[in-house]
Protein backbone atom coordinates (compact mmCIF):
# COMPACT_ATOMS: atom_id res chain seq x y z
CA UNK A 1 0.00 0.00 0.00
CA UNK A 2 2.82 1.91 0.50
CA UNK A 3 3.30 2.39 -3.18
CA UNK A 4 -0.43 3.64 -4.00
CA UNK A 5 -0.12 6.20 -0.85
CA UNK A 6 3.70 7.28 -2.33
CA UNK A 7 1.80 7.49 -5.56
CA UNK A 8 -0.67 9.96 -4.13
CA UNK A 9 1.60 12.02 -2.52
CA UNK A 10 3.99 12.88 -4.91
CA UNK A 11 6.64 15.34 -4.08
CA UNK A 12 5.33 17.49 -6.76
CA UNK A 13 1.97 17.83 -5.17
CA UNK A 14 3.61 17.96 -1.73
CA UNK A 15 5.78 20.87 -3.03
CA UNK A 16 2.86 22.76 -4.81
CA UNK A 17 0.88 22.27 -0.82
CA UNK A 18 3.34 23.65 0.85
CA UNK A 19 4.17 26.60 -1.76
CA UNK A 20 0.75 27.13 -3.54
CA UNK A 21 1.75 29.42 -6.99
CA UNK A 22 -1.03 32.55 -7.74
CA UNK A 23 -3.04 31.91 -4.29
CA UNK A 24 -4.70 35.01 -3.24
CA UNK A 25 -7.25 37.06 -4.49
CA UNK A 26 -6.44 39.44 -6.96
CA UNK A 27 -8.06 42.51 -9.59
CA UNK A 28 -9.29 43.01 -11.72
CA UNK A 29 -11.80 40.11 -12.64
CA UNK A 30 -15.11 39.21 -14.28
CA UNK A 31 -16.25 36.09 -12.43
CA UNK A 32 -15.62 35.02 -8.79
CA UNK A 33 -17.34 31.31 -7.92
CA UNK A 34 -17.55 30.08 -4.23
CA UNK A 35 -17.02 26.27 -4.34
CA UNK A 36 -17.49 23.81 -1.44
CA UNK A 37 -17.07 20.16 -1.36
CA UNK A 38 -19.92 19.47 1.13
CA UNK A 39 -18.70 16.23 2.27
CA UNK A 40 -15.42 17.14 3.75
CA UNK A 41 -16.03 21.36 4.08
CA UNK A 42 -13.26 22.23 1.73
CA UNK A 43 -13.91 25.62 0.04
CA UNK A 44 -12.81 27.44 -2.63
CA UNK A 45 -12.84 31.52 -3.23
CA UNK A 46 -11.89 31.43 -7.04
CA UNK A 47 -11.80 34.57 -9.47
CA UNK A 48 -10.99 34.75 -13.09
CA UNK A 49 -9.32 37.42 -15.32
CA UNK A 50 -10.03 37.35 -19.07
CA UNK A 51 -8.35 38.76 -22.01
CA UNK A 52 -8.50 39.69 -25.10
CA UNK A 53 -6.81 40.12 -28.68
CA UNK A 54 -6.41 39.36 -31.88
CA UNK A 55 -6.28 35.96 -31.21
CA UNK A 56 -8.94 35.55 -29.12
CA UNK A 57 -9.70 35.40 -25.22
CA UNK A 58 -7.39 33.92 -23.01
CA UNK A 59 -7.15 33.61 -19.32
CA UNK A 60 -5.22 36.52 -18.25
CA UNK A 61 -5.38 35.96 -14.48
CA UNK A 62 -7.02 33.31 -11.78
CA UNK A 63 -6.69 34.01 -8.42
CA UNK A 64 -8.40 32.53 -5.07
CA UNK A 65 -8.33 31.55 -1.70
CA UNK A 66 -8.68 28.06 -0.67
CA UNK A 67 -8.85 25.66 2.60
CA UNK A 68 -8.58 22.42 2.07
CA UNK A 69 -6.25 18.92 1.73
CA UNK A 70 -3.00 19.09 -0.01
CA UNK A 71 -4.62 17.19 -2.93
CA UNK A 72 -7.12 20.11 -3.27
CA UNK A 73 -4.43 23.09 -2.24
CA UNK A 74 -2.08 21.30 -4.60
CA UNK A 75 -4.56 20.70 -7.52
CA UNK A 76 -5.53 24.40 -7.29
CA UNK A 77 -1.95 25.60 -7.66
CA UNK A 78 -1.33 23.11 -10.44
CA UNK A 79 -4.54 24.22 -12.21
CA UNK A 80 -3.32 28.22 -12.02
CA UNK A 81 -0.04 27.35 -13.21
CA UNK A 82 -1.54 25.23 -16.17
CA UNK A 83 -4.19 28.00 -17.38
CA UNK A 84 -3.00 31.05 -17.03
CA UNK A 85 -2.15 32.73 -19.85
CA UNK A 86 -3.53 30.07 -21.96
CA UNK A 87 -6.23 30.85 -24.64
CA UNK A 88 -9.99 29.66 -23.00
CA UNK A 89 -10.29 27.14 -25.38
CA UNK A 90 -6.70 25.67 -24.77
CA UNK A 91 -7.57 25.90 -20.97
CA UNK A 92 -11.10 24.39 -21.36
CA UNK A 93 -9.49 21.46 -23.01
CA UNK A 94 -6.47 21.00 -20.55
CA UNK A 95 -9.32 20.53 -17.42
CA UNK A 96 -10.78 18.18 -19.86
CA UNK A 97 -7.74 15.84 -19.96
CA UNK A 98 -7.68 16.72 -16.26
CA UNK A 99 -11.26 15.54 -15.96
CA UNK A 100 -10.64 12.17 -17.76
CA UNK A 101 -7.75 11.17 -15.63
CA UNK A 102 -9.30 11.52 -12.73
CA UNK A 103 -12.34 9.78 -13.56
CA UNK A 104 -10.24 6.94 -15.33
CA UNK A 105 -9.58 4.73 -12.14
CA UNK A 106 -6.39 4.54 -12.49
CA UNK A 107 -6.38 3.33 -16.40
CA UNK A 108 -5.89 6.20 -18.17
CA UNK A 109 -2.17 7.40 -19.03
CA UNK A 110 -1.34 11.02 -18.23
CA UNK A 111 0.28 12.83 -21.39
CA UNK A 112 2.77 15.07 -19.63
CA UNK A 113 3.22 17.62 -22.61
CA UNK A 114 -0.24 18.73 -21.54
CA UNK A 115 -0.48 18.41 -17.83
CA UNK A 116 2.77 19.24 -16.73
CA UNK A 117 2.63 19.24 -13.07
CA UNK A 118 -0.90 17.51 -13.13
CA UNK A 119 0.56 14.25 -14.33
CA UNK A 120 1.28 13.75 -10.30
CA UNK A 121 -2.00 13.55 -9.79
CA UNK A 122 -2.40 10.02 -11.47
CA UNK A 123 -2.84 8.06 -7.92
CA UNK A 124 -5.30 10.27 -6.79
CA UNK A 125 -7.87 8.22 -9.50
CA UNK A 126 -7.04 5.50 -7.64
CA UNK A 127 -8.69 6.81 -4.26
CA UNK A 128 -12.08 7.29 -5.09
CA UNK A 129 -12.89 9.19 -1.84
CA UNK A 130 -10.01 12.14 -2.33
CA UNK A 131 -11.22 12.85 -6.73
CA UNK A 132 -13.79 15.40 -5.69
CA UNK A 133 -10.60 16.92 -3.35
CA UNK A 134 -8.50 17.25 -6.64
CA UNK A 135 -11.33 18.30 -9.06
CA UNK A 136 -12.91 21.07 -6.44
CA UNK A 137 -10.96 23.98 -7.93
CA UNK A 138 -11.03 22.66 -11.38
CA UNK A 139 -14.77 22.99 -11.24
CA UNK A 140 -14.61 26.53 -9.63
CA UNK A 141 -12.52 27.57 -12.52
CA UNK A 142 -14.50 26.34 -15.22
CA UNK A 143 -17.60 27.71 -13.40
CA UNK A 144 -16.26 30.97 -13.06
CA UNK A 145 -14.68 31.19 -16.72
CA UNK A 146 -18.16 30.20 -18.13
CA UNK A 147 -20.13 32.96 -15.82
CA UNK A 148 -17.25 35.99 -17.46
CA UNK A 149 -17.81 34.50 -20.95
CA UNK A 150 -21.87 34.60 -20.42
CA UNK A 151 -21.66 37.82 -19.42
CA UNK A 152 -18.84 39.18 -21.13
CA UNK A 153 -21.47 38.15 -24.24
CA UNK A 154 -24.25 40.04 -22.75
CA UNK B 1 -6.38 -2.88 31.80
CA UNK B 2 -9.63 -1.99 34.14
CA UNK B 3 -12.83 -1.84 33.08
CA UNK B 4 -12.89 -3.84 29.66
CA UNK B 5 -15.29 -5.99 28.29
CA UNK B 6 -14.92 -9.58 30.12
CA UNK B 7 -14.15 -12.11 27.43
CA UNK B 8 -13.21 -9.53 24.95
CA UNK B 9 -12.00 -11.44 22.45
CA UNK B 10 -14.43 -13.95 22.54
CA UNK B 11 -16.92 -10.87 21.73
CA UNK B 12 -14.82 -9.47 18.74
CA UNK B 13 -15.61 -12.92 17.36
CA UNK B 14 -19.27 -12.41 17.28
CA UNK B 15 -17.99 -9.48 14.89
CA UNK B 16 -17.12 -11.02 11.64
CA UNK B 17 -16.28 -8.21 9.72
CA UNK B 18 -13.54 -7.60 12.41
CA UNK B 19 -11.12 -9.87 10.95
CA UNK B 20 -11.33 -8.61 7.94
CA UNK B 21 -7.89 -8.43 6.03
CA UNK B 22 -7.21 -5.24 3.80
CA UNK B 23 -5.26 -4.07 1.54
CA UNK B 24 -1.53 -5.17 1.76
CA UNK B 25 -2.54 -7.29 4.06
CA UNK B 26 -3.49 -5.44 7.06
CA UNK B 27 -5.86 -6.18 9.62
CA UNK B 28 -8.58 -4.17 10.12
CA UNK B 29 -8.53 -1.47 13.03
CA UNK B 30 -11.95 0.05 13.14
CA UNK B 31 -12.32 3.49 14.70
CA UNK B 32 -14.97 4.64 13.28
CA UNK B 33 -17.96 3.58 15.22
CA UNK B 34 -19.66 6.77 15.92
CA UNK B 35 -20.38 6.73 11.87
CA UNK B 36 -22.16 3.41 11.84
CA UNK B 37 -21.07 0.42 14.25
CA UNK B 38 -20.34 -2.92 13.40
CA UNK B 39 -23.14 -5.93 13.51
CA UNK B 40 -22.81 -9.10 15.35
CA UNK B 41 -23.46 -12.57 13.78
CA UNK B 42 -26.60 -12.61 16.05
CA UNK B 43 -27.90 -9.64 14.02
CA UNK B 44 -27.03 -11.07 10.70
CA UNK B 45 -28.39 -14.14 11.00
CA UNK B 46 -31.71 -13.10 12.91
CA UNK B 47 -32.30 -10.72 9.56
CA UNK B 48 -31.60 -13.62 6.98
CA UNK B 49 -33.83 -15.97 8.82
CA UNK B 50 -36.47 -13.63 9.16
CA UNK B 51 -35.68 -13.03 5.23
CA UNK B 52 -35.37 -17.01 4.59
CA UNK B 53 -38.36 -18.07 6.48
CA UNK B 54 -41.12 -15.46 7.59
CA UNK B 55 -41.08 -13.20 5.22
CA UNK B 56 -44.71 -11.56 4.78
CA UNK B 57 -46.03 -8.11 5.19
CA UNK B 58 -47.33 -6.98 8.32
CA UNK B 59 -50.24 -6.30 10.16
CA UNK B 60 -52.48 -6.77 6.71
CA UNK B 61 -51.52 -10.13 5.37
CA UNK B 62 -54.31 -12.70 6.62
CA UNK B 63 -52.29 -15.78 6.78
CA UNK B 64 -49.54 -17.93 8.49
CA UNK B 65 -46.32 -15.90 7.34
CA UNK B 66 -47.81 -12.76 7.98
CA UNK B 67 -48.82 -13.70 11.46
CA UNK B 68 -44.90 -14.26 11.98
CA UNK B 69 -44.12 -11.39 10.50
CA UNK B 70 -46.25 -9.13 12.50
CA UNK B 71 -45.06 -11.05 15.65
CA UNK B 72 -40.99 -10.50 14.88
CA UNK B 73 -41.65 -6.66 14.11
CA UNK B 74 -44.08 -5.67 17.34
CA UNK B 75 -41.64 -8.33 18.75
CA UNK B 76 -38.24 -5.97 17.86
CA UNK B 77 -41.17 -2.82 19.31
CA UNK B 78 -41.06 -4.47 22.90
CA UNK B 79 -37.33 -5.36 22.58
CA UNK B 80 -36.41 -1.35 21.86
CA UNK B 81 -39.08 -0.58 24.37
CA UNK B 82 -37.16 -2.58 27.09
CA UNK B 83 -33.71 -0.90 25.62
CA UNK B 84 -35.17 2.28 26.47
CA UNK B 85 -37.33 1.47 29.47
CA UNK B 86 -39.93 3.10 27.64
CA UNK B 87 -42.83 3.29 30.18
CA UNK B 88 -45.36 2.35 27.24
CA UNK B 89 -44.32 0.32 24.73
CA UNK B 90 -46.60 2.19 22.30
CA UNK B 91 -44.61 5.31 22.58
CA UNK B 92 -41.96 3.43 20.33
CA UNK B 93 -42.21 4.86 16.96
CA UNK B 94 -40.04 3.09 13.74
CA UNK B 95 -38.60 5.52 11.24
CA UNK B 96 -35.88 5.24 8.62
CA UNK B 97 -33.09 6.91 11.34
CA UNK B 98 -32.90 9.33 13.66
CA UNK B 99 -32.90 12.48 11.07
CA UNK B 100 -36.23 11.31 10.08
CA UNK B 101 -37.65 11.02 13.52
CA UNK B 102 -36.42 14.30 14.38
CA UNK B 103 -37.75 15.79 10.76
CA UNK B 104 -41.21 14.44 12.00
CA UNK B 105 -41.14 15.91 15.02
CA UNK B 106 -40.40 19.21 13.48
CA UNK B 107 -42.66 18.79 10.81
CA UNK B 108 -45.58 18.02 13.01
CA UNK B 109 -45.25 21.32 15.26
CA UNK B 110 -46.00 22.92 12.54
CA UNK B 111 -50.03 22.18 12.43
CA UNK B 112 -52.56 23.36 15.03
CA UNK B 113 -52.95 21.79 18.13
CA UNK B 114 -51.19 21.97 21.88
CA UNK B 115 -47.45 22.13 21.20
CA UNK B 116 -48.09 23.91 17.38
CA UNK B 117 -45.22 26.64 16.86
CA UNK B 118 -46.14 30.02 15.43
CA UNK B 119 -44.53 33.68 15.29
CA UNK B 120 -43.01 34.72 18.61
CA UNK B 121 -42.01 31.30 19.74
CA UNK B 122 -38.57 29.97 20.05
CA UNK B 123 -36.78 26.63 19.56
CA UNK B 124 -33.24 26.48 21.49
CA UNK B 125 -30.49 23.85 20.41
CA UNK B 126 -27.25 24.27 21.29
CA UNK B 127 -23.63 24.52 19.05
CA UNK B 128 -22.92 20.89 19.35
CA UNK B 129 -25.58 19.71 17.46
CA UNK B 130 -25.61 17.39 14.39
CA UNK B 131 -26.79 18.75 11.45
CA UNK B 132 -29.75 16.54 11.87
CA UNK B 133 -30.88 18.08 15.03
CA UNK B 134 -30.24 21.66 13.37
CA UNK B 135 -31.87 21.40 10.02
CA UNK B 136 -35.52 20.51 10.59
CA UNK B 137 -35.25 23.54 13.32
CA UNK B 138 -33.94 25.91 10.91
CA UNK B 139 -36.80 24.50 8.40
CA UNK B 140 -39.62 24.82 11.19
CA UNK B 141 -38.26 28.28 11.83
CA UNK B 142 -38.79 29.46 8.20
CA UNK B 143 -42.11 28.17 8.03
CA UNK B 144 -43.55 28.90 11.35
CA UNK B 145 -41.84 32.40 12.05
CA UNK B 146 -40.42 30.97 15.11
CA UNK B 147 -37.22 31.82 16.49
CA UNK B 148 -33.68 29.54 16.73
CA UNK B 149 -31.68 30.45 19.82
CA UNK B 150 -28.46 28.49 20.88
CA UNK B 151 -26.87 27.16 23.83
CA UNK B 152 -22.94 27.97 23.51
CA UNK B 153 -19.97 25.81 24.57
CA UNK B 154 -16.95 26.53 26.61
CA UNK B 155 -13.86 26.20 25.75
CA UNK B 156 -13.29 22.89 27.13
CA UNK B 157 -16.12 21.08 25.46
CA UNK B 158 -19.34 21.83 27.49
CA UNK B 159 -22.61 23.39 27.44
CA UNK B 160 -22.02 27.43 28.48
CA UNK B 161 -25.37 26.84 31.08
CA UNK B 162 -24.57 30.43 32.74
CA UNK B 163 -27.77 31.69 30.62
CA UNK B 164 -29.90 29.01 30.57
CA UNK B 165 -32.52 30.85 32.21
CA UNK B 166 -32.65 33.68 29.74
CA UNK B 167 -32.12 31.63 27.25
CA UNK B 168 -35.14 29.09 28.05
CA UNK B 169 -38.09 31.27 28.60
CA UNK B 170 -42.07 30.94 29.09
CA UNK B 171 -41.02 31.93 24.87
CA UNK B 172 -39.47 28.53 24.28
CA UNK B 173 -41.87 25.88 22.75
CA UNK B 174 -38.72 23.24 22.41
CA UNK B 175 -35.50 22.57 23.50
CA UNK B 176 -33.73 20.31 21.55
CA UNK B 177 -30.15 18.65 22.23
CA UNK B 178 -27.81 15.98 21.49
CA UNK B 179 -26.66 13.64 24.83
CA UNK B 180 -23.86 12.64 23.44
CA UNK B 181 -21.77 14.55 20.89
CA UNK B 182 -20.67 12.96 18.20
CA UNK B 183 -17.87 15.40 17.53
CA UNK B 184 -16.62 16.68 21.13
CA UNK B 185 -18.04 13.68 22.60
CA UNK B 186 -19.44 15.83 26.05
CA UNK B 187 -22.17 13.95 27.82
CA UNK B 188 -24.83 16.90 28.26
CA UNK B 189 -26.61 17.09 31.47
CA UNK B 190 -30.22 16.43 30.36
CA UNK B 191 -32.09 16.27 33.72
CA UNK B 192 -30.86 19.82 34.32
CA UNK B 193 -32.04 21.34 31.17
CA UNK B 194 -34.84 18.95 31.06
CA UNK B 195 -35.74 20.49 34.65
CA UNK B 196 -35.77 24.23 33.27
CA UNK B 197 -37.71 23.71 29.97
CA UNK B 198 -40.21 22.27 31.99
CA UNK B 199 -40.68 24.63 34.35
CA UNK B 200 -41.19 27.32 31.09
CA UNK B 201 -43.54 24.34 29.62
CA UNK B 202 -41.06 23.73 26.94
CA UNK B 203 -40.71 20.17 25.04
CA UNK B 204 -37.68 18.63 25.73
CA UNK B 205 -35.98 15.95 22.58
CA UNK B 206 -32.95 14.75 23.05
CA UNK B 207 -30.73 13.32 19.96
CA UNK B 208 -29.01 9.97 21.10
CA UNK B 209 -27.66 8.76 18.78
CA UNK B 210 -24.62 8.57 20.44
CA UNK B 211 -25.69 8.52 23.49
CA UNK B 212 -28.12 4.63 23.10
CA UNK B 213 -25.01 2.85 21.74
CA UNK B 214 -22.61 3.53 25.28
CA UNK B 215 -25.18 4.65 28.13
CA UNK B 216 -27.51 2.67 30.08
CA UNK B 217 -30.98 4.47 29.49
CA UNK B 218 -34.04 3.89 31.92
CA UNK B 219 -36.84 6.80 30.73
CA UNK B 220 -39.32 5.26 32.86
CA UNK B 221 -36.61 5.28 36.31
CA UNK B 222 -36.10 8.97 35.13
CA UNK B 223 -38.41 11.77 37.41
CA UNK B 224 -40.81 12.94 35.07
CA UNK B 225 -39.13 16.35 35.19
CA UNK B 226 -35.91 15.42 34.35
CA UNK B 227 -37.25 12.85 31.20
CA UNK B 228 -37.61 14.14 27.74
CA UNK B 229 -40.47 14.50 25.78
CA UNK B 230 -38.69 13.11 22.98
CA UNK B 231 -35.76 10.76 22.79
CA UNK B 232 -34.47 9.45 19.04
CA UNK B 233 -31.32 7.00 18.09
CA UNK B 234 -30.67 5.19 15.11
CA UNK B 235 -30.41 1.51 14.60
CA UNK B 236 -27.25 1.33 12.90
CA UNK B 237 -24.86 3.27 15.94
CA UNK B 238 -25.97 0.19 18.34
CA UNK B 239 -25.15 -2.81 16.41
CA UNK B 240 -28.73 -2.73 13.98
CA UNK B 241 -28.64 -2.27 10.60
CA UNK B 242 -28.74 0.97 8.90
CA UNK B 243 -32.84 1.79 7.74
CA UNK B 244 -34.18 1.74 10.84
CA UNK B 245 -34.73 3.98 13.71
CA UNK B 246 -36.64 4.75 16.98
CA UNK B 247 -38.86 8.02 17.76
CA UNK B 248 -39.84 7.00 21.57
CA UNK B 249 -42.15 10.04 22.83
CA UNK B 250 -44.58 10.53 25.28
CA UNK B 251 -47.93 9.13 24.71
CA UNK B 252 -49.83 12.02 25.07
CA UNK B 253 -48.11 14.00 23.33
CA UNK B 254 -47.86 11.40 20.03
CA UNK B 255 -51.90 10.93 20.47
CA UNK B 256 -51.99 14.74 20.17
CA UNK B 257 -49.78 15.19 17.42
CA UNK B 258 -51.06 14.91 13.47
CA UNK B 259 -49.68 12.37 11.97
CA UNK B 260 -46.73 13.07 9.68
CA UNK B 261 -46.40 10.96 6.65
CA UNK B 262 -49.94 9.75 5.40
CA UNK B 263 -50.52 6.53 3.53
CA UNK B 264 -51.33 2.83 4.43
CA UNK B 265 -51.10 1.16 7.39
CA UNK B 266 -51.62 4.63 9.52
CA UNK B 267 -55.40 4.57 9.14
CA UNK B 268 -58.18 3.74 10.97
CA UNK B 269 -60.89 4.50 7.78
CA UNK B 270 -60.39 6.02 4.70
CA UNK B 271 -63.01 7.34 2.43
CA UNK B 272 -62.92 10.33 0.08
CA UNK B 273 -64.34 12.81 1.89
CA UNK B 274 -61.90 12.31 4.81
CA UNK B 275 -59.57 9.70 6.69
CA UNK B 276 -59.21 8.97 10.50
CA UNK B 277 -56.23 7.63 11.67
CA UNK B 278 -54.69 4.80 13.50
CA UNK B 279 -53.87 4.95 17.10
CA UNK B 280 -49.81 5.26 17.86
CA UNK B 281 -47.40 3.55 17.14
CA UNK B 282 -48.93 2.98 14.05
CA UNK B 283 -50.26 6.62 13.09
CA UNK B 284 -46.46 7.34 12.78
CA UNK B 285 -45.56 4.51 10.35
CA UNK B 286 -46.91 4.63 7.47
CA UNK B 287 -46.69 2.35 4.63
CA UNK B 288 -44.66 -1.01 4.76
CA UNK B 289 -41.85 -0.21 7.16
CA UNK B 290 -38.37 -1.80 7.05
CA UNK B 291 -39.44 -4.80 8.61
CA UNK B 292 -36.54 -6.90 8.64
CA UNK B 293 -34.14 -4.11 9.94
CA UNK B 294 -36.65 -3.39 12.71
CA UNK B 295 -36.21 -7.39 13.44
CA UNK B 296 -32.50 -7.12 13.31
CA UNK B 297 -32.59 -3.70 15.79
CA UNK B 298 -34.54 -6.10 17.95
CA UNK B 299 -31.53 -8.56 17.85
CA UNK B 300 -28.99 -6.17 18.54
CA UNK B 301 -30.76 -4.52 21.53
CA UNK B 302 -31.23 -7.54 22.68
CA UNK B 303 -27.19 -8.62 22.02
CA UNK B 304 -26.13 -5.05 24.43
CA UNK B 305 -28.31 -5.99 27.05
CA UNK B 306 -27.00 -9.52 26.85
CA UNK B 307 -23.44 -7.56 27.47
CA UNK B 308 -24.92 -5.00 29.78
CA UNK B 309 -25.28 -1.48 28.56
CA UNK B 310 -23.20 -0.33 32.14
CA UNK B 311 -20.36 -3.03 31.22
CA UNK B 312 -20.56 -1.16 27.64
CA UNK B 313 -20.71 2.04 29.01
CA UNK B 314 -17.32 1.10 31.34
CA UNK B 315 -15.40 -0.27 28.41
CA UNK B 316 -15.75 2.79 26.47
CA UNK B 317 -14.95 4.68 29.11
CA UNK B 318 -11.80 2.61 29.85
CA UNK B 319 -10.47 2.77 25.95
CA UNK B 320 -11.43 6.33 25.55
CA UNK B 321 -9.29 7.27 28.22
CA UNK B 322 -6.37 4.88 27.36
CA UNK B 323 -7.01 6.56 23.74
CA UNK B 324 -6.68 10.51 24.98
CA UNK B 325 -3.42 9.37 27.35
CA UNK B 326 -2.23 7.98 23.80
CA UNK B 327 -3.30 11.12 21.80
CA UNK B 328 -1.44 13.23 24.40
CA UNK B 329 1.52 11.90 23.32
CA UNK B 330 1.16 13.13 19.65
CA UNK B 331 3.55 16.14 19.30
CA UNK B 332 1.24 19.03 18.62
CA UNK B 333 -1.69 17.09 18.42
CA UNK B 334 -4.98 18.93 20.08
CA UNK B 335 -8.34 16.90 21.18
CA UNK B 336 -11.37 18.77 20.68
CA UNK B 337 -13.83 18.13 23.74
CA UNK B 338 -13.41 17.17 27.62
CA UNK B 339 -10.46 15.75 28.29
CA UNK B 340 -11.46 13.19 31.03
CA UNK B 341 -12.58 10.02 29.56
CA UNK B 342 -15.65 10.09 32.67
CA UNK B 343 -17.34 13.13 31.08
CA UNK B 344 -17.41 11.72 26.90
CA UNK B 345 -18.39 9.35 24.71
CA UNK B 346 -15.99 7.60 22.20
CA UNK B 347 -15.87 9.64 19.91
CA UNK B 348 -12.74 11.67 19.53
CA UNK B 349 -11.86 14.59 17.25
CA UNK B 350 -8.88 16.00 16.71
CA UNK B 351 -6.42 17.84 14.38
CA UNK B 352 -2.43 17.99 14.03
CA UNK B 353 -1.67 21.26 12.72
CA UNK B 354 -0.19 21.19 9.36
CA UNK B 355 -1.51 17.95 8.14
CA UNK B 356 -5.14 18.05 6.89
CA UNK B 357 -7.58 15.33 8.50
CA UNK B 358 -8.07 14.22 5.28
CA UNK B 359 -4.49 13.71 4.20
CA UNK B 360 -4.50 12.58 7.89
CA UNK B 361 -7.02 9.58 7.76
CA UNK B 362 -5.57 8.48 4.09
CA UNK B 363 -2.48 8.08 5.16
CA UNK B 364 -4.28 5.75 8.39
CA UNK B 365 -6.44 4.16 5.95
CA UNK B 366 -3.32 2.71 4.16
CA UNK B 367 -2.14 1.03 7.57
CA UNK B 368 -6.08 -0.62 8.06
CA UNK B 369 -6.76 2.39 10.36
CA UNK B 370 -10.48 3.37 9.85
CA UNK B 371 -11.16 6.97 10.81
CA UNK B 372 -13.76 9.74 9.73
CA UNK B 373 -12.28 13.11 8.34
CA UNK B 374 -14.30 15.98 7.59
CA UNK B 375 -16.81 18.07 9.35
CA UNK B 376 -18.64 15.29 10.82
CA UNK B 377 -22.09 17.01 10.38
CA UNK B 378 -21.29 19.39 12.80
CA UNK B 379 -20.44 22.55 10.84
CA UNK B 380 -21.34 25.00 14.05
CA UNK B 381 -19.28 23.17 16.59
CA UNK B 382 -16.21 23.46 14.06
CA UNK B 383 -16.43 26.91 13.39
CA UNK B 384 -16.70 27.56 16.98
CA UNK B 385 -13.59 26.08 17.62
CA UNK B 386 -12.05 28.23 14.35
CA UNK B 387 -11.44 24.64 12.55
CA UNK B 388 -12.79 23.33 9.08
CA UNK B 389 -12.35 20.04 9.42
CA UNK B 390 -10.91 17.13 12.07
CA UNK B 391 -9.95 13.92 12.52
CA UNK B 392 -12.39 11.68 14.31
CA UNK B 393 -11.91 8.78 16.31
CA UNK B 394 -14.30 6.69 17.71
CA UNK B 395 -14.30 2.85 19.55
CA UNK B 396 -17.12 0.92 20.99
CA UNK B 397 -17.54 -2.17 22.75
CA UNK B 398 -15.26 -4.65 20.34
CA UNK B 399 -12.53 -1.81 19.66
CA UNK B 400 -8.81 -3.06 22.08
CA UNK B 401 -6.29 -1.53 23.88
CA UNK B 402 -3.78 -2.76 20.82
CA UNK B 403 -5.81 -0.79 18.35
CA UNK B 404 -5.37 1.99 19.91
CA UNK B 405 -1.84 0.97 19.95
CA UNK B 406 -1.67 0.62 16.30
CA UNK B 407 -3.70 4.46 15.61
CA UNK B 408 -1.17 6.27 17.40
CA UNK B 409 1.86 4.42 15.70
CA UNK B 410 -0.28 5.05 12.90
CA UNK B 411 -0.22 9.10 13.73
CA UNK B 412 3.43 9.27 14.16
CA UNK B 413 3.89 7.40 10.82
CA UNK B 414 1.59 10.24 9.32
CA UNK B 415 3.85 12.96 11.35
CA UNK B 416 6.77 11.23 9.96
CA UNK B 417 5.35 10.79 6.58
CA UNK B 418 4.26 14.79 5.81
CA UNK B 419 8.05 15.39 7.84
CA UNK B 420 6.49 17.01 10.31
CA UNK B 421 9.06 17.75 13.07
Amino acid sequence: MTTDLDALYQEIILDHYKNPHHKGLREPFEAEVHHVNPTCGDEVTLRVHLAHGPQGTWVEDVSYDAMGCSISQAAASVMTDLVIGKPVGEAMAIHDEFLTLMQGKGQVEPDEDVLEDGVAFAGVAKFPARIKCALLSWMAWKDATTTAQLEEAQ
Amino acid sequence: MEGLLPDLEVVRKDFPILSRVLADGRPLVYLDSANTSQKPQVVIDTMVDHLERHNANIARAMHQLGAESTAAYEAARDKVSAFLGAPDRDEVVFTKNITEGLNLLANTLVWPGQHQVGPGDEIVITEMEHHSNIVPWQLLCERTGATLRWFGITDDGHLDLSNIDELVTERTKVVSLVWVSNMLGTVNPIDAIARRAHEVGALVVVDAAQAAPQLPIDLAAMPVEERPDVLGFTGHKTVGPTGIGVLWARRDMLDQLPPFLGGGEMIETVTMERSTYAPVPHKFEAGTPPIVEAVGLGAAVDYLSGLGMDNVHRHEQAVTAYALAGLATVPGLRVFGPLDATQRGGAVSFEIPGIHPHDVATVLDSRGIAVRAGHSCTKPTHARFGVQSTTRMSSYLYTTPAEIDALIDGLEYTRSYFKLG
